[in-house]
């Protein structure tokens, strides 16, 4: 039987323009709103009558001078702790895929232990090093030392704080780089050591920004762990801002208000690093997509462009342009 | 230029080279054919030592290629000094691998500069020219997936010349293009091969062979069954085994 290529069928149908489309309904999707649109409301409502918020107290210390500077020592905390242990999780990723057994081993145990250890346990320790230590040296290992300084001086509450945020995150970073670079297929690294590209920069220019795709969301999810992290910081009496609506509430009694500031704050902080990492994901995707998603601000300029009745602002063109 | 002496590779049980000895003159183009499994690729790749070899020694530009010999002994040579050799030897992959967050340009332009050997603007430059030659200046800023499979086989030839090396060695170029595409990346071959590039080339492009290539070597388990001038192995084969092959690739 010899095959031959037949035109296509006629639809049966007359010429399209005299069609009528008519949308699907969909009448759960009204429900399941107006059950949303409901509890809302409710909530909402509770929020703006039950007197027990105090709304009154809540304003007059949002931006009070004691919080807003508390505010900045958890953003403090939470940005020096997050690229610190960022840093230690680029450095111990490629040893627990070394090929030497100890720098393996010596990463393992290290994820391992500050795992295993609540923050909390660890900060602790950290802060009482100097009932451990009373002074310590630099020199020579097991020989001689060059300079020696009193622990408490070298290892200051915030100190102790911050090194405990960073080792932490270390072990949690260190897992997330790792599945960064073992998602970047293995023929980059072969095309890059077969131009003769140096080991370093092979990892730093070739195989980091393509792990960087697959790193981001678990980072961006560990960045905002560790923002409410800080706010265990607060057993080294340091003065971030859960530590600070503490000391505010203990003197005034009112708990619900200054907790809401509290609360208030972290979710602030937490939208902020969300556009952070929608930009940050952005700038690591050239390449990965045949064309960037436009930004938000992109897609506003399109809807307003075109409500201006102008045309072909629907997205940013191939290469050309800021993320603006 | 290229010499190969008793070349063997084991993965695990399996030996895959079994003693290979060849020759090849500066200048020459060198097309080897075999069937799937043969271990043209791990021949390759002990060229420019991304395989290291059980035995035997590979000499490329009278450098042994991943030791130093002194006397009677080899040492291993240390990580530096083996991506300073691979750094005079072009690899083209079967799948390009092109770097995919850089662009055409800059894909092209990364070894010089990593190896110091040029500074960014000449590198860039020099890249510029270099996707003139393959065809592709217009698309200089575009990322690899903005470009079809010859497009980006034809940037990672580019990017191999980029270090001007002594040798090209071509895993199979051609194989993962569609058949459409396939020509204009031979093209790109045949230009390299009369500008005097030495070249070993994987294909099981015959026509290519027949008309680019100064010696074909017929690889089959990993032993060289038969060797010479297209003419001679292509029309004229010697062996049974390469009969077999060639009748099957041919239709
Ligand atoms: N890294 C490796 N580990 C184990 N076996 C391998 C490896 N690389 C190749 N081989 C095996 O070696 C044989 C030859 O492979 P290859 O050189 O790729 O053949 P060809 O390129 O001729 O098809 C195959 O049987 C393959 O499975
Ligand atoms: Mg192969």
């Amino acid at each position: 039987m010899s095959v031959v290529s037949t035109p296509a069928p006629p639809t049966g149908a007359t010429d399209p323009p005299t069609l009528t489309v008519v949308p699907a309904r969909h009448p759960w999707r009204w429900v399941g709103s107006a059950v949303a649109l409901v509890l809302a409301a409710q909530f909402t409502h509770g929020l703006v009558t039950n007197p027990g918020w105090d709304w009154p107290t809540f304003a007059g210390y949002f931006v009070e001078r004691s919080i807003v500077e508390a505010l900045l020592v958890t953003l403090h905390l939470t940005l020096a702790g997050a690229a610190l242990g960022f840093l230690g999780g680029v450095v111990l990723a490629p040893m627990r895929l070394s090929r030497s057994p100890v720098l393996r081993g010596f990463s393992w145990t290290y994820i391992w232990v500050f795992r295993s250890v609540p923050l909390i346990v660890q900060l602790l320790f950290w802060a009482n090093l100097g009932y451990l230590y009373d002074t310590l040296q630099f020199g020579v290992p097991f020989g001689p030392g060059f300079v020696e300084v009193r622990t408490i001086d070298l290892v200051s509450p915030f100190g102790a704080a911050l090194l405990g945020l960073t080792l932490h995150q270390a072990a949690y970073s260190a897992e997330i780089v790792r599945a960064g670079i073992i998602s970047v297929d293995q023929g980059q690294v072969e095309a890059a050591a077969a131009l003769g590209i140096p080991r370093l920069r092979q990892f730093r220019r070739i195989v980091l920004p393509q792990a960087m795709r697959a790193i981001l969301p678990s980072a961006a999810n560990e960045l905002i762990n560790l923002l409410k992290s800080t706010s265990v910081v607060y057993v080294l009496a340091i003065g971030e801002i859960f530590y600070q609506v503490q000391v505010v509430y203990g003197r005034n009694g009112r708990v619900v208000p200054l907790l809401m500031v509290a609360t208030v704050w972290y979710v602030v902080l937490t939208a902020l690093l969300s556009v952070l990492q929608f930009y940050v994901e952005r700038h690591f995707a050239r390449g990965a997509l045949r064309t960037l998603p436009p930004t938000p601000l992109q897609r506003l300029r399109a809807v307003v462009g075109q409500r201006l009745g102008r045309t072909g602002v629907a997205g940013p063109s191939r290469g050309g342009g800021g993320p603006w | 230029m290229v010499r190969l002496r008793g070349v063997h590779k084991t993965f695990g049980t399996h030996e895959v080279l079994r003693g290979i000895d060849l020759d090849l003159p500066a200048g020459s183009v060198t097309v080897i054919l075999g069937p799937s499994g043969s271990g043209k690729s791990t021949l390759l790749r002990t060229i420019n030592h991304l395989e290291k070899v059980d035995r035997g020694t590979v000499v490329v530009d009278g450098q042994l290629i991943g030791y130093r010999q002194v006397g009677d002994r080899l040492y291993e040579l240390g990580e530096r000094l083996i991506l300073r050799q691979r750094a005079d030897i072009g690899f083209v992959f079967q799948n390009f691998n092109l770097f995919p967050h850089l662009t055409a340009l800059e894909n092209v332009a990364e070894a010089p500069v990593a190896t110091r050997r040029l500074t960014r603007a000449q590198a860039r430059e020099r890249a510029l020219a270099l996707l003139d030659r393959v065809g592709l200046a217009d698309r200089a800023g575009a990322y690899p997936r903005q470009l079809s499979g010859g497009q980006q086989q034809r940037v990672a030839i580019a990017r191999a010349l980029a270090l001007e090396p002594k040798l090209i060695l071509f895993d199979e170029p051609t194989s993962a293009l569609d058949p459409e595409l396939v020509g204009e990346v031979l093209d790109v071959l045949r230009d390299l091969a009369r500008a005097g590039t030495t070249m070993v080339v994987v294909t099981h492009e015959i026509g290519f062979a027949r008309e680019a290539a100064d010696t074909v070597v017929f690889l089959d388990a990993g032993r060289v069954v038969e060797q010479g001038p297209p003419g001679a192995v292509l029309d004229h084969p010697a062996h049974e085994r390469t009969r077999a092959f060639l009748s099957k690739v041919l239709t």
